[in-house]
């Protein structure tokens, strides 16, 4: 099964739309909700940063069999550093998104913890690809 | 202990999500940085914050928090109240500080 989402970049207030999306169809397919709570907190956290940093970008999900993968492209401005935007702390979000709560530094180390694999491309200037994949 | 349990002991107001009134709290978070709350409260969590912005409903229900409580009598937004209703997470705003919050839910046996 395959789901396509386009995201907006600036909406904080679309809110994880599409992860919300794939956790309701990943419930009605009758997925282990582990399996689920995995998926839901990368891609939560993946599709937050293209519309915080990368002004949005299209998302697409395959649900196999054995796994799950969610590739979310954009045409942002790209990762100048990816080990240190990967430490726990490190960002570059504005003081307007840090008051509401963004910010943290912790987006980045949430994909790592809770995919079972996650790839990152990214090019300055160009964009980024994010590959998370949580097997069944 | 249950939502309902909780609000009916303590001086919170229910602004939304009413229909999960009778989810079960099991335990308690206390955060406003969003992925730090995502990354690290566990499920059927009451899930105490200053933010009251849309994105901490959407936060509540990717990871199944039981209810969040809003600190400091901030006002929930309009699109928060109305995605906590559409996903049922209990909406509750305190007048107390955060800190207070959580000596209320100790108090009742949440640990
Ligand atoms: N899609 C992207 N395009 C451009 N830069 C990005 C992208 N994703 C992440 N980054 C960069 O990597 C940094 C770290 O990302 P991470 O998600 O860990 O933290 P954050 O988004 O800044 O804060 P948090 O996720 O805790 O709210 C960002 O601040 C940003 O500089
Ligand atoms: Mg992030």
């Amino acid at each position: 099964m395959k789901l396509h989402y386009k995201v907006d970049g600036g909406a904080f207030t679309s809110a994880g739309f599409a992860a919300g999306q794939v956790k309701r169809t990943l419930r009605q397919l009758g997925i282990s909700p582990e399996i689920i709570r995995k998926i839901s907190i990368a891609m939560y956290e993946a599709e937050m940063n293209m519309v915080l940093h990368a002004n949005g970008g299209n998302v697409d999900v395959e649900l196999a069999k054995d796994y799950i993968t969610v590739v979310l492209e954009d045409q942002g401005p790209g990762i100048e550093d990816i080990d240190r935007a990967m430490e726990v702390g490190y960002s570059t979000a504005s003081q307007k998104v840090r008051s509401m709560g963004f910010g943290a530094g912790m987006g980045l180390p949430n994909m790592k913890r809770y995919a079972d694999e996650l790839t990152i491309d990214t090019k300055l200037g160009v964009g980024t690809r994010v590959e998370l994949k949580v097997f069944i | 202990m249950t939502v309902r349990e909780l609000y009916d002991q303590c001086d919170l107001t229910l602004v939304a999500g009413e229909k999960g009134l009778d989810n079960i709290i099991e335990h308690g978070f206390v955060g406003d940085l969003l992925s730090v709350v995502m990354g690290r409260a566990q499920e059927n969590t009451a899930w105490v914050t200053i933010q009251s912005h849309i994105n901490i409903v959407a936060v509540a229900t990717l990871i199944n928090c039981a209810c969040i409580i809003i600190a400091e009598d901030y006002e929930a937004d309009a699109d928060a109240i109305s995605k906590a209703n559409e996903e049922n997470i209990p909406l509750l705003v305190s007048k107390q500080s955060s800190y207070e919050v959580v000596k209320q839910l100790i108090h009742l046996g949440i640990l």
